[in-house]
């Protein structure tokens, strides 16, 4: 097992390469720079902040000198905050994000694989029908549609939970559900779907043929296999649910990561926007490893391979 | 089952009747003086010398102070750190006498040198300081931030004494106490630049919370990012004694729904904005704290002029005069704005353009078959670009629409992510775009002298010898009224020519509560804070309350 995971540690160094690589060059060639704005100041300001910047060097040379800073552990300032490193920035952002992707987690771990537990044991019944129904409508409204529509309920009509803002302990709330209730919702399904074919295989029927309790056959038998499907599916959740959602930011006013993400882009911050895809990347290799952990440990088929 | 249920519909019950109504943010800070005001963007940073952004001057007018500062009323410049300046005959040379009771925030006095080495800081090319240009009608200084002298005493900055500082321009400048409120004037305090980091470079870290030192009517006491800046009653400002807010939170909150959401529900005082959708809700249910003032800037189309058809001045001209600017207000962009049938926003430091556009669809028509284009015809296919916005493509469908009707002329929509889009305009890679241009002081000048050959923000590929001449002799001018008089010219040469078409000029939308006081309409949506107080009114908060819940 050390050694599975040594070497998939090893692995991650070329894809990051890569991913830094793509991700440089692909920015460079996106029209408009960092200090392009509609109010054009002189050519030779402008030359200054280039010169500043090292963006008057050439690209390749750039390219070098940002993976040596790298090496260095440093992601350089931003662009766009000149008085912030893209480190301070992420690393300022990153626990708000965390801890909303944590809570957003449990709601959907919780309340998803019970739904969908309890729709496989009912199959084709109102107690099926109706959480597939929700897990239907949770995948199809966006969070843009629900946020809104928590607050507008929650906090302005029954003025429970502030409208945006991350201050108190209540401020989690309408966002934790705006964020969890779509993960919730696959999570529902997709457990429902391995249940139901977990209730299917010979053992199964076995273990009701030898008269095993109903609930042991749950708890026992079928959740191990039933919820392979859920952990395969929450290694990538995770990555994304922890490094914030821009939308239900924006919508709740959260100091979070997600806006980083986009809004480097539209500033064309070429340090933050590597910062923030690298921090991502490394995120979504880490979580797969962890999946793949974690499903060894479910399927002992996979310890073979 | 049901046993379930009545216990969830208990826990509501009782949490309903547990919160009550809570005191509110706005009531809370009504009785404390603490302002909530929501800020658009998170602020670039906080280095006065540093920021281009309109967010960042209001953020920053809170923490220092200039030599002048405006009125809240009609910003004519009023006594700052300088309590009295006098000013030569012939209108160059500015002579500030500093108040002695002027202080920063650790207690240093506010000196002439604080100001020679802010300035000094700004102008150096290491710093570049996009901002930097703002200084440019000192002497010397635009070669000095060019980096062709080096000698900072050739610059015309000059300390007379602790308390006397003056400034040389390079040529009688009308505007140049307004200039001052700019950020870019304001100063800093040297000796804490240079503790944090390196003075004359970017990455500082003077503006931190518990490293910021500033000479304003409040201080820095928090900045979280993307979460909160909380600026301090300033016990050391030599007004402390007229400043009525204890407290400004700024949040930076850039979704103007949600802004909207938080005002609704009594978290804001002020708003940076209003979303379009609504304001007619606003218009007729709470008709008291929905703000709609003029503002200085206006909204245009670029012509690209190098570049057939548009090369040819009569189809710049027939395409202006077959918009209806009324419908495109009224209908359309639908916040108060008000038409422009020329460029510079009417009253600007007393300036009316008395030339303006024609609206005579006629005359259009004509003006195009002159062209070769009668009724449209063989009129190539020309793109109009914006940057990607709903506001902005509602208001290019409408004028599509009206040009094909009214000239029977094509063009297409093209819309380009906004980095994209600037790249594009000022490549001239473009045929009709686009622009707006908010003033950053208050002159005529702000808005004509962009125009010029070659000027960074012309992008139309215009050029007129005698356009320039004209702007150049208005700089050079030291009467007002002759002044003005050269800018009526050169305004009716740049309608004549149309490199530009004006479209509307600006107003500002936002929401405030009626308890904040002292917060002025104005052209530069620029409100001191040292004037701004509230007051504690329960009837107006119910008011809103009750409407809130409606929609």
């Amino acid at each position: 097992m050390l050694r599975f995971i040594a070497k998939r540690l090893l692995e991650t160094i070329p894809v990051l390469l890569i991913v830094a690589t793509l991700t440089f060059f692909m920015m460079k060639l996106a029209p408009g720079g960092p200090f392009d704005t509609d109010k054009a100041t002189t050519p030779e300001i402008k030359a200054q902040l280039e010169a500043q910047y090292g963006l008057n060097q050439p690209v390749h040379e750039q390219y070098f000198n940002y993976l040596g800073q790298l090496v260095r552990g440093d992601l350089g300032p931003s662009f766009k905050y000149a008085g912030w490193s893209v480190g301070e920035l992420l690393w300022s952002a990153f626990p708000v994000s965390l801890e909303l992707g944590c809570y957003a987690l449990a709601i959907a771990l919780t309340v998803g694989t019970l739904a969908g537990i309890v729709a496989s044991l009912r199959k084709n019944t109102v107690t099926d029908y109706v959480p597939m129904m929700f897990a239907t409508l949770g995948i199809c409204l966006p969070t843009f549609v629900t946020g809104p529509l928590l607050i507008m309920v929650f906090g302005i009509m029954l003025g429970w939970f502030n409208p945006s803002g991350w201050d108190f302990a209540s401020d989690r709330v309408l966002p934790a559900i705006t964020l969890g209730l779509y993960y919730t919702a696959y999570v529902a399904r997709l457990s429902r779907a391995g249940m139901l074919e977990v209730f299917n295989q010979d053992y199964i029927r076995t273990a009701r043929a030898k008269g095993v309790s109903k609930w042991r056959i749950i708890w026992r038998h079928s959740l191990r296999g039933g919820l392979l499907s859920v952990v395969t599916f929450i290694g990538p959740a995770i990555a994304g649910l922890v490094t914030g959602s821009l939308v239900v930011e924006t919508i709740f006013h959260i100091p979070g990561l997600g806006r980083f993400f986009v809004m480097a882009g539209f500033n064309r911050d070429y340090t933050m926007v590597m910062g923030t895809v690298l921090f991502y990347a490394t995120l979504i290799i880490l979580m797969n490893l962890l999946v793949d952990i974690v499903q060894v440990w479910l399927n002992p088929k996979l310890r073979f391979e | 089952m049901q046993r379930l249920c009545y216990a969830l519909c208990l826990l509501a019950l009782t949490l309903h009747a547990g919160c009550g109504r809570r005191e509110t943010r706005v009531e809370y800070g009504n009785r404390e003086q603490i302002l909530f005001k929501g800020n658009g963007a998170e602020p670039a940073e906080l280095d006065p010398q540093i920021v281009t952004g309109v967010t960042e001057h209001h953020t920053i007018m809170a923490f220092l102070e200039g030599l002048v500062t405006e009125d809240p009323v009609d910003l004519h410049p009023v006594p700052g750190v300088a309590e009295r300046w006098d000013v030569s005959e012939d209108g160059r040379v500015y002579t500030f006498h500093l108040r002695k009771d002027a202080k920063w925030s650790n207690g240093d006095p506010v000196t002439a040198q604080d100001f020679w080495e802010s300035y000094r800081r700004i102008l150096t090319p290491t710093l570049a300081s996009e901002y930097a240009y703002m200084h440019f009608v000192v002497t010397n200084a635009e070669a000095f931030n060019q980096g062709r002298i080096t000698d900072f005493d050739q610059v015309g900055y000059k300390v007379l004494g602790d308390h006397t500082f003056q400034i040389r321009l390079a040529s009688p400048t009308p505007y140049f106490l307004s200039l001052l409120n700019h950020t870019s004037w304001f100063p800093v305090h040297l000796p804490t630049v240079r503790k944090h980091g390196l003075p004359y470079v970017r990455g500082n870290k003077w503006t931190r919370p518990g490293h910021h030192v500033g000479n304003g009517p409040f201080v820095l006491d928090e900045w979280r990012v993307n979460t909160v800046i909380v600026a301090k009653k300033s016990p050391t400002y030599w007004g402390r004694d007229t400043v009525r807010l204890n407290e400004i939170r700024f949040y930076p909150i850039d979704s103007a729904d949600t802004e909207e959401r938080a005002f609704r529900s009594g978290q804001l005082h002020v708003t940076e904005t209003l979303p379009l959708s609504k304001i007619e809700v606003y218009r007729n249910r709470q008709p008291e704290v929905l703000r709609v003032d003029p503002y200085l800037g206006v909204y245009f189309y670029r012509l690209n002029v190098t570049k057939p058809p548009l090369n040819d001045k009569r189809v710049r001209q027939a395409l202006s005069a077959a918009m209806d600017r009324t419908a495109l207000v009224e209908k359309v962009a639908r916040g108060g704005q008000r038409p422009a049938y020329h460029f510079t926003p009417p009253g600007t430091a007393g300036y009316y353009s008395r030339a303006k556009v024609s609206g005579d669809l006629a005359a259009a028509r004509k003006l195009l078959a002159e062209a070769g284009y009668p009724e449209g015809k063989g009129f190539p296919k020309v793109e109009l670009l914006f940057n990607t916005s709903e506001a902005h493509r509602a208001i290019a469908e409408a004028i599509q629409q009206m040009w094909k009707v009214n000239l029977g002329v094509e063009v297409q929509l093209v819309n380009q992510e906004w980095k994209v889009y600037l790249d594009s305009q000022h490549a001239l890679n473009y045929q009709i775009c686009r622009a707006a241009w908010i003033a950053d002081y208050v002159d005529p000048n702000s808005f004509l002298d962009m125009f010029l050959t070659g000027g960074g923000n012309n992008d139309t590929g215009w050029s007129n010898a005698e356009y320039d001449g004209l702007i150049a002799a208005a700089s050079r001018e030291a009467h007002p009224a002759k002044r003005m008089e050269i800018f009526q010219r050169a305004e009716a040469l740049l309608l004549d020519e149309m490199p530009v078409i004006p479209i509307y000029f600006y107003t500002r939308v936002n929401l405030r509560r009626p308890e904040a006081k002292g917060w002025h309409p104005n052209i530069l949506d620029s409100h001191p804070y040292k004037y701004v107080y509230l007051e504690d009114s329960p009837g107006g908060t119910k008011a809103s309350a009750t409407a809130g819940t409606g929609h």
